[in-house]
């Protein structure tokens, strides 16, 4: 399959009163047609702005997009003029956010939303768009979609607002669908149902998709491929069963025990990582996971390691390997 | 209070050597939806909490899950008289807690604290961190001005924070050392029992861990009794001995950890056990969901009979026009449902 989106080197700041924010550090990574890719990490660690630089959607002041490529379709998006990039958003590349109540517009109707698109990047015509919106929102299992299509959103609970918003994303068949956390707001059952509804989805359109979420659970289930980002950084990539069967990285490593399972036998107490991410202002030189890391030897300290392959399709930014010792 | 007065709320199916610190009873709790802005008329209401009865062991934890909006916090709450119920008893080492008033209620809720879900809001950020800590010895009048610094210094230390830090604003914290601030603050009056709302929902992933550490830790040291109320099934779990499933201001379930988790009984715990998604993709691969149908309705309107019946998967005739009976099938395994 071949490489729908590659980021090479993306570098995001921001400019603020109390300084400097780090908030991508040069991160690479990429996005094969029809794959799921995961990006996981804890708040802060720099998951929203990464996709949003690829979108050129950062707020521009405080932010800019100070390093890297990101190459889509034959052309690198951070050197196209912004006409070219509006007519990539939305119809190549489709995001879905967090929070679906920000996102849509409270005084227009969910087909007034849904048909814009439609009528914008497609051409069609006003009865034509409403037909298709109909038809998107029974895609995600609206139910009694052509009655239900000219309420506003706030007549909709949070999970149907955000299986629109997920169809207002696929209304143009995108390439690249990149979702931004859209699940973490909702309740379990109603997260089942969306992720249920995106599974099928992308069998059915055989779309891409980057699924950014802080949950592992989420990302087992969902992508093929997965990226874990610390402090700006990306600090590991595998392959889905490769991460979670064989974790590299000191910081994937201790989260993933420090989340109870449902499945497992219980443990007595649960091993926490100590301490705290570091602030992206004022970084320590070195390692960014170094403060906090059990493995941490002096070099950490003073030098901030890259990634490295360690194993098939498998890298990691860590001086130490932490399976010596292993059996 | 003499101890021999929690004989009296043991109803006959605790009848263990276990002591039952807290029994809830028929327990309701509305709210008016009113209409028209000068004379306001009361036109319907949200039954948030609609008739539970449960008890809470001394020392144990009972976790209370279900999804948003389905009354947990409103339980948590009522059970503290911080909203006081439509209907029902909340029996606190017998004391019905529901008619007590002023100087008897005061002393009553000195021994029930509540840790709550945002740290961000629940903190006054104008107050310093020893004066967020002491605030509780001051407001019940306990100790002196000095013995009060002492405890608060005391408190932090207890909590894993430096008790150099106590003229420091709630701002200079990060999100999991202001939660650490909330459960100084609860313990400071040295209660028996703690509502814990949602105590980790806000904190990221690797501090959760820190935090529900915490908590077990001063569980057993101060021998603390919790209800804890949570989503996140897995955490519950954890540090849960017995947990009750909510559904739309009703308990469907309640039973022990390993019975809930090995044994679900009722098709909503079922389906909803079966949605909490496993950070191991191999499992993932292999896992069948119950994918429940449509949300969750309205609790001003609730459906007759049993309240689950839009989206169960198991539904009969007789579950749109009898309520099913809340009863225990098997020891400390308590359910309604009709096909159970
Ligand atoms: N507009 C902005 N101005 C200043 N700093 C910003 C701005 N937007 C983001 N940041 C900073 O950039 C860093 C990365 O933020 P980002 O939103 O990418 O985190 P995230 O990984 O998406 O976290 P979350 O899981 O909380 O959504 C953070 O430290 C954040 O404070
Ligand atoms: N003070 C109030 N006045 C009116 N309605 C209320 C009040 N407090 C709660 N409710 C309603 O009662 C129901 C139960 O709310 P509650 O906050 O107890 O739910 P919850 O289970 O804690 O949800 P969450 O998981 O979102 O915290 C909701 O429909 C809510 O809107
Ligand atoms: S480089 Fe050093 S500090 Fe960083 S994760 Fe590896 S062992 Fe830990
Ligand atoms: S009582 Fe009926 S509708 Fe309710 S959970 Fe049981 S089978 Fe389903
Ligand atoms: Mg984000
Ligand atoms: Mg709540």
């Amino acid at each position: 399959m071949g490489t729908l989106l590659q980021v090479k080197g993306l570098r995001t700041r921001f400019y603020t009163q109390d300084g400097v924010v780090n908030a991508v550090n040069g991160i690479d990574f990429s996005v094969d047609e029809g794959e799921t890719l995961g990006i996981v990490g804890e708040s802060g660690c720099g998951k929203s702005v990464s996709v949003l630089s690829v979108m050129r959607l950062i707020p521009q002041p405080p932010g800019r997009i100070v390093g890297g490529e990101v190459w889509f379709g034959g052309r690198d998006l951070l050197r196209v003029d912004e006409a070219e990039m509006r007519q990539v958003r939305g119809n190549k590349i489709a995001m879905v956010f967090q929070d679906p109540m920000t996102s849509l517009n409270p005084v227009l109707t969910i087909n007034q939303q849904v048909s814009e698109a439609l009528q914008l990047h497609l051409g069609m015509d006003k009865a034509q768009a409403r037909k298709r919106a109909i038809e998107l929102l029974e895609m995600v299992n609206i139910p009694r979609a052509a009655d239900r299509i000219d309420d506003y959103p706030h007549q909709f609970s949070g999970g149907m607002r955000q299986r629109v918003m997920i169809a207002m994303g696929l209304s143009c068949s995108p390439q690249l669908l990149i979702a931004d956390e859209p699940t973490t707001a909702l309740d379990v059952t109603i997260q089942a149902q969306i992720l249920d509804i995106v599974k099928r989805l992308k069998r059915e359109l055989g779309m891409a998709i980057i699924w950014i979420t802080h949950d592992l659970g989420v990302v087992a289930g969902l992508a093929e491929r997965v990226i874990v980002m610390y402090a700006g950084y990306v600090i590991e990539h595998a392959e889905v069963k490769d991460l979670y069967a064989d974790p590299r990285h000191p910081y994937t490593l201790g989260l993933l025990r420090s989340i109870p399972r449902l499945d497992a036998e219980r443990k007595a107490k649960l091993t926490p990582i100590d301490g705290l991410p570091p602030d992206l202002i004022d970084m320590p030189p070195g390692c960014p996971f170094a403060p906090r890391c059990a493995y941490a030897i002096e070099r950490c300290l003073v030098e901030n390691p890259q990634l490295e392959t360690v194993a098939r399709r498998h890298q990691v930014a860590c001086w130490v390997d932490v399976t010596s010792g292993r059996d | 209070m003499p101890q021999d007065e929690t004989m009296a709320v043991q109803s006959s199916s605790t009848q263990s050597s276990d002591r039952v610190l807290l029994e809830v009873r028929g327990l309701k709790m509305w709210f008016p939806i009113t209409q028209g802005l000068i004379l306001q008329r009361r036109v319907g209401d949200i039954r948030a909490v609609d008739g539970l009865d449960f008890f809470i062991r001394r020392g144990e934890t009972l976790g209370l899950v279900g999804e948003s909006g389905c009354g947990k916090s409103t339980t948590g709450r009522a059970i503290l008289q911080l909203y006081r119920p439509t209907a029902g008893q909340v029996l606190f080492e017998g004391t019905d807690l529901t008619r007590l008033r002023g100087e008897a209620l005061r002393r009553m809720r000195r021994r029930m604290q509540m840790i709550f879900q945002d740290p961000y809001a629940s903190l006054n950020p104008r107050m310093t961190v020893g004066n967020i800590v002491g605030e509780p010895l001051e407001v019940h009048n306990i100790g002196k001005p000095e013995e009060r610094r002492q405890r608060v210094q005391e408190l932090l230390e207890v909590v894993g924070l430096n008790p150099y830090f106590v003229n420091r604003y709630p701002h200079e914290f990060s999100g999991g050392q202001r939660q650490r601030i909330g459960v100084a603050r609860a313990l400071a009056v040295n209660p028996d029992f703690i509502v814990c709302d949602e105590p980790i929902s806000a904190l990221d992933v690797s501090i959760q861990a820190q935090i529900i550490n915490l908590l077990e830790e001063l569980q057993d040291k101060f021998g603390l009794t919790y209800l804890f109320i949570a989503h996140d099934l897995s955490v519950v779990r954890h540090i849960s001995d017995r947990v009750a499933v909510m559904y739309l201001g009703k308990i469907v379930e309640l039973t022990t950890r390993d019975e809930l988790y090995s044994n679900p009984l009722h098709p909503y715990t079922k389906a909803l056990l079966s949605a909490v998604p496993i950070p191991d993709p191999v499992v993932e691969e292999k896992r069948q969901r119950i994918i429940l149908e449509g949300d969750v309705p309205s609790p001003a309107n609730p459906p007759s009979g049993c309240r689950f019946r839009t989206r169960c998967g198991l539904r009969m005739d007789i579950c749109a026009e009898v309520e099913p009976e809340w009863r225990e099938t098997a020891a400390d395994h308590w359910v309604a449902c009709h096909r159970v």
